[in-house]
């Protein structure tokens, strides 16, 4: 459990926000004026914050989870007043005092930690009653599966036949085609059940055009798209953990039902993209005990955030389950007992040359993989020469060898906090390293104390 | 990464290039080369397979590159690490301003932005050094907002000064507007010092200038003696500007020379320094001039005034400017400019030995007073005379447009910038108790933050009155805004009291009550939050 007085710093409570307008709004809740009520113990905050309304909104956070509850009508989440709350509670040291929990916080905190309780009994003692369980449904979910197994392989042979047809007319000719072919291939996908393949297919349209090696690029992703379709098509020759990975880069979602690791997980950097339908929140995490780095993921509708957040720099006290697959490193969060602030220390690292090295190991059991992560022990940003806009290294602070930024990396303001950090010096630095460079997650520089500093 | 992927087999990256060249011209017009192609096999598949296989073996086979040249090292600063409640503090006011604004009325909540110029002051007087991680947004701040540049870039230190070098949009910061960041020499190690001089930036000139003037004042007169006749005009100013600090009799013939110069600026700038040494030739000059001109009137109490009849080439080469602006007769202002080179030593002098206070209550006959009396104003300010200052302003309870003195706000605030901090807080106090809010604005812009106590409570009296009379607080926004930002914060318990809802009199306009209640909350809210930051940094 989280023990007493253990609090988030403020770095912490603000990486929280779904967005920087949340950041800000969170920040003017966070002075004593519009809260009455507040209080904090046994692993959780709450107060009530006067709103527009004559009934203040009942705020609760459970820091153990951390889960969010308030009677305001936002839809973010968590919303400006938890976070305004957990600022007031991060910021300051007279509300120290444990309180006991009043009975509208405690209706929603007991029943949830109840929930929390059971499905961790449930977890433990797995067994008997859910293989039962799969068994009777068993037969109509196999049938299930084989008829979108045989939609797939239908969308693949046509896609196969799309790139071997686009291969014999030329790469030239898709720079005038335009987008349109690549988003009706994506569209035909998407009706084969195939939503990993339609992704792919997606991003093949923008490459035409984009830079003076794009054929070379292109080339590249119709092969590895080429080398998709055929593995699935013949995914019964595989061994196994490939056939896994295959079926997870087509796009079907298994279980997470690899063996479970207890242990102390590092927060190591959280950030979302988007695809204009869904943001996704992509968590690197490494076992303090089991050395292991696992990726959680997380999802939201158009307009929400994702659920899960975690703030960089904390540790979170849990059990993860992988998900199948050879070389993926996507986990689930089951049981989780306690969260405290950091500081995280950054996993064991190297060098450049022994990052690459990595990503190239993964490759084998997962030739589509875009990156990998690493962490890289004292590295120096280092600017090139030339072109057009920046461009940056990282190269190790004592040899000649550097590994480039990815154009990513170049275009967010973390670059700088970087290059800032470091000031020529060498810094530790936790990325995603592969064949278009490094995307700096986190950094962890001498004169800047334990935490890891965000760079995303 | 093409520098860096190709396989280490010449054989490799040869079949690669031909794979590509395939795949852009089609198949179909330039088959695959005949190693990857199979006897009826689809040529296409076949590129492709050969395709992945390689793409694969280049991206498991990634070697490091090269790295470019590594920057020199940032400058070790020595400065103490902020205090964690500081620096979290530090954060968030620079996450509250690039965050976008919520627009429309205010609220209640403390507008966190206009907390930065203090809390940046305030860390600067500690002399913390600023946390990296956060030099990039310190950076921005100050892009975006030019009267926080100079407080913001001395946080940023050597540290944020080598940073901006990287990032075009940071490049004011190397225009070291304030000087206060560039990386100086020790001044006393005199060939660095040199070197720099020669060879520096203009920037780095200035700041160097200003370094070596605060330490050594005959040094750096040396200094700009030395090249000063290869200089352009514009620095000349600039460089003129530096020996503001420090400025004694041993600038004389320096600034004698300087009279002469081909630049306009140059000579007046020069003959406004002068004027502030009043044993120098120069002053001389001018107090014989302007005595000529001022002297005891006829009747008792009395100054009577005869202005230069002409604008002679003497008075020229002492900065003199001959040519009056549209719409002021030449004499008048000839008669000016002589009396505010002046050293206002000359006056007692001449007027029969009475005090400032005196002189100035004394009338000025053919209306030449209001002329007179602008004069000793500028005069006071450029030498800083707390005596004279004092007798101009009058008393602040008196109605502006009576008795003797200035009634120019914008004088006067000029003056009260002469007078000790305390008795400036007095002045505006009685100022604004006798007067109101509405004129108080540019007075209360030149107090020392936080306001002294007198002054304080005087502010906070005049908008309890002013929410008596009825009318709406925006009237007195930009008072609030200043009250925020100077209001010592032991005041917001008194404050405290004024943020309940009024009893809303019949002559109040409709809804002022609550507006006012909300004001009064936002105001003792930043008052409690600059306590708070206050003390966070205290060391």
């Amino acid at each position: 459990m989280n023990g007493p007085g253990v609090r988030w710093t403020t770095d912490q409570v603000l990486a929280l926000a779904p967005d920087a307008a949340s950041q800000k709004a969170g920040g003017r809740l966070a002075t004593a004026g519009p809260w009455s009520g507040t209080g904090s113990g046994d692993g959780a905050v709450w107060g009530l914050c006067k709103g527009s309304g004559s009934k203040p909104y009942q705020t609760i956070v459970d820091t153990t989870g951390p889960a969010y509850k308030c009677s305001c009508p936002s839809r973010k989440f968590p919303c400006k007043h938890a976070l305004g709350l957990l600022l007031l509670w991060a910021g300051d040291a007279r509300s120290a005092a444990e309180d006991t929990v009043p009975d509208w916080a405690g209706q929603w905190l007991e029943p949830r930690r109840e929930r929390v309780e059971e499905q961790r009994a449930r977890q433990s003692d797995e067994g008997g009653g859910e293989s039962t369980a799969r068994a009777a449904g068993g037969e109509a979910a196999r049938r299930r599966a084989e008829r979108r197994a045989g939609r797939i392989s239908a969308g693949a042979s046509e896609l196969e036949q799309r790139l071997t047809d686009l291969l014999r007319g030329g790469l030239a000719s898709a720079e005038q085609s335009g987008y349109g072919l690549w988003e009706e291939t994506a569209a035909r996908m998407v009706d084969a059940q195939a939503p990993g393949l339609a992704a792919r297919v997606r991003e093949l349209g923008a490459i035409p055009g984009s830079g003076r090696d794009w054929p070379v690029r292109l080339l590249e992703e119709c092969a590895l798209l080429h080398l998709m379709d055929t593995a699935w098509l013949g995914r019964e020759r595989l061994p196994e953990p490939l056939a896994a990975t295959v079926r997870t880069r087509v796009g079907i979602n298994a279980p997470a039902d690899g063996a479970p690791v207890r242990d102390r997980w590092r927060i190591l950097s959280q950030y979302d993209s988007s695809d204009g339908k869904v943001t996704t929140r992509r968590i690197w995490v490494h076992g303090a005990e089991s050395g292991r780095t696992a990726l959680l993921l997380s999802f939201g509708a158009a307009g929400r955030s994702p659920q899960l957040a975690l703030p960089v720099g904390g540790e979170l006290a849990g059990v993860l389950v992988p998900y199948p697959g050879a070389g993926q490193l996507r986990a689930e969060l089951r049981e989780q007992s306690g969260l405290t602030g950091g500081p995280a220390a950054p996993p064991p690292g190297g060098s450049v040359a022994a990052a690459l090295d990595a990503y190239g190991q993964a490759l084998c059991d997962d030739p589509w993989l875009e990156s990998w992560p690493v962490t890289l022990t004292d590295v120096v940003p280092v600017p090139v020469p030339g072109g057009t806009g920046p461009r940056w290294q990282l190269a190790d602070a004592n040899g000649d060898a550097a590994v480039p930024l990815t154009p990513a990396a170049l275009s967010r303001p973390g670059l700088w906090k970087l290059v800032a950090l470091s000031g020529g010096g060498p810094v530790t630095v936790f990325a995603e390293c592969g064949h278009a460079g490094a995307t700096p997650l986190a950094a962890w520089a001498p004169a800047a104390g334990p935490e890891p500093i965000p760079l995303v | 990464m093409s520098q860096s992927s190709t396989g280490t087999e010449p054989t490799g990256s040869v079949l690669w290039e031909e794979l590509v060249t395939s795949a852009l011209l089609g198949t179909d017009r330039r088959p695959p080369p005949a190693v990857v192609t199979e006897p009826g096999g689809d040529p296409s598949a076949a590129l492709l397979d050969a395709a992945a296989v390689l793409t694969v073996r280049r991206r498991a086979g990634l070697r490091p590159v090269r790295p470019a040249e590594r920057p020199e090292p940032a400058p070790a600063d020595t400065r103490p690490a902020l205090p964690g409640a500081a620096h979290r503090r530090l954060g968030q006011l620079l996450a509250d301003r690039a965050a976008p604004s919520g627009g429309g009325r205010r609220g209640a909540a403390p507008d966190l932005t206009e907390l930065l110029p203090q809390w940046l002051a305030t860390a600067n007087g500690h002399g913390y050094r600023a946390p990296a991680a956060l030099l990039p947004a310190l950076l921005d701040a100050a892009r975006a907002r030019a009267d926080l540049r100079p407080q913001a870039l001395a946080f940023a230190g050597g540290r944020g000064l080598w940073l901006a070098r990287f990032n075009p949009e940071w490049k004011f910061a190397l225009r070291g507007a304030a000087g206060g960041g560039v990386l100086l020499p020790d001044t006393t190690d005199a060939p660095a010092v040199e070197r720099l001089w020669e060879e520096g930036l203009f920037a780095e000139r200035v700041a160097l200038l200003d370094a070596v003037r605060g330490q050594d004042p005959a040094g750096a007169l040396a200094l700009l003696s030395g090249t000063w006749a290869t200089e352009r005009a514009e620095d000349r100013l600039m460089f003129l500007d530096t020996l503001r600090t420090g400025l004694s009799p041993a600038d004389e013939v320096f600034l004698e020379r300087a009279l002469a110069d081909r630049s306009r600026n140059v000579r007046t700038t020069a003959a406004e320094l002068l004027s502030a040494l009043p044993r120098s030739a120069f002053a001389q000059r001018m107090a014989e001039r302007a005595a000529a001109c001022v002297r005891p009137g006829p009747a008792r109490d009395t100054i009577a005034v005869e202005p230069p009849a002409e604008c002679d080439a003497e008075m020229q080469r002492d900065g003199v400017v001959p040519a009056p602006p549209t719409g002021r007769g030449k004499r008048a202002w000839w008669l000016g400019q002589l009396v505010e080179a002046a050293p206002l030593g000359v006056w007692p002098r001449v007027l029969d030995r009475r005090t400032p206070k005196e002189i100035v209550a004394l009338s000025v006959t053919d209306g030449w007073a209001e002329e007179l009396h602008a004069a000793w104003c500028r005069a006071a300010v450029r030498q800083r005379d707390a005596e004279w200052s004092r007798a101009l302003l009058g008393t602040p309870a008196n109605p502006p447009e009576a008795g003797p003195g200035t009634s120019s706000l914008a004088e006067r605030a000029k003056l009260l910038a002469a007078l000790p901090e305390g008795e400036r807080a007095l002045w505006v106090a009685d100022f604004v108790s006798a007067h109101g809010l509405s004129d108080a604005f540019q007075l209360l812009g030149v107090c020392a933050v936080p306001w002294a106590e007198p002054l304080g409570h005087a502010v906070v009296d005049a908008l309890e009155i002013a929410r008596e009379a009825g009318s709406y607080p925006w009237s007195f926004s930009g008072v609030m805004g200043l009250a925020e930002r100077c209001l010592d914060p032991g005041e917001a318990a008194r404050l405290d009291l004024l943020t309940g809802p009024p009893a809303e009199s019949e002559s109040a306009s409709p809804g002022a009550g609550t507006y006012w209640s909300e004001a009064f909350h936002r105001l003792v809210s930043t008052l409690r939050l600059r306590a708070a930051m206050r003390d966070e940094l205290a060391p």
